[in-house]
């Protein structure tokens, strides 16, 4: 199983998904959100998903897990860089991602995070 | 026709991608390639999960108007599905999940059909057509 990084920039912890996402890989990342979140005290989260091919009802359950989770720490989570494709895919799946703001790139959700903290 | 065994996590990435490349290979666009591999991917876990492991069989077919496709066949042996309309219904699981992946990959495909009987096993075949 491969793993996710987390990098910490500032308050914000920033997250880029670059590989095939497996089921255990994003229960990991989870895991690991968590766990930083507590350790850094960070305020923010960015998820980078514009590497992400498919985002089906698993790894689309597990981001919006969490952004609750996320919220539990006082952190906000922020979805950056959907593909044109995913995002079509993703509605006709029945998938709304309820819970998770949305940015079209990085940059755009660390300003979000910046303006709302 | 190519055979691809579903064991573990890993397998199921690598139907996902077996099946990009033949939708990429047959004219889908990337929208279509999206939401079959997408359905792929559902239909994968549920043959691991559900189904204790099975076998994806992905092959380029072709339509009687001449247009090409993909399609691929998912077997398992597991316990099979009881009531197969209620399995369909959105928002309805056996299990832990949000109940979207059985009639979410319907939604995604051109057909789709599903073959199953209490301990018989379960078999969903697929196909996504280019437009």
């Amino acid at each position: 199983m491969e793993r996710v990084p987390i990098l910490k920039l500032g308050s914000t912890l920033f997250v880029s998904i670059q590989i095939d996402l497996q089921d255990d890989s994003v229960i990991q990342l989870q895991e690991d959100l968590a766990e930083q979140l507590v350790a850094t005290r960070a305020n923010g989260v960015v998820i980078d998903i514009t590497a992400v091919e498919i985002v089906d009802s698993f790894i689309g359950r597990m981001l919006t897990t969490i952004g609750s989770i996320s919220r539990l720490f006082d952190a906000e989570t922020v979805l950056v860089g959907m593909r044109p494709a995913v995002a079509i895919t993703l509605t006709e799946l029945g998938l709304s991602l309820r819970g998770v703001r949305t940015a079209l790139n990085a940059e755009k959700g660390l300003a979000l995070l910046n303006g709302s903290s | 026709m190519d055979e691809l065994p579903i064991q573990s996590g890993d397998d199921v990435v690598r139907v996902r991608q077996h099946v990009r490349v033949v939708a990429a290979q047959n004219g889908l666009s990337l929208v279509d390639q999206t939401k079959i591999v997408t359905a792929a991917s559902e239909l994968a876990r549920n043959a691991l999960v559900y189904g204790g492991g099975g076998m994806a069989r992905v092959e380029a077919v072709t339509s009687g108007h001449g247009r090409p496709g993909v399609r691929v066949d998912f077997t398992d042996d597991g316990p099979g599905i009881a009531d197969i309309d209620l399995a369909l219904t959105d928002g309805w699981t056996s299990g832990s999940g949000l109940g979207l992946g059985l009639s979410g990959a319907r939604r995604l495909v051109d057909e789709f059909e599903l073959t199953s009987k209490p301990g018989g096993g379960t078999s969903v075949v697929v196909v996504k057509w280019s437009r």
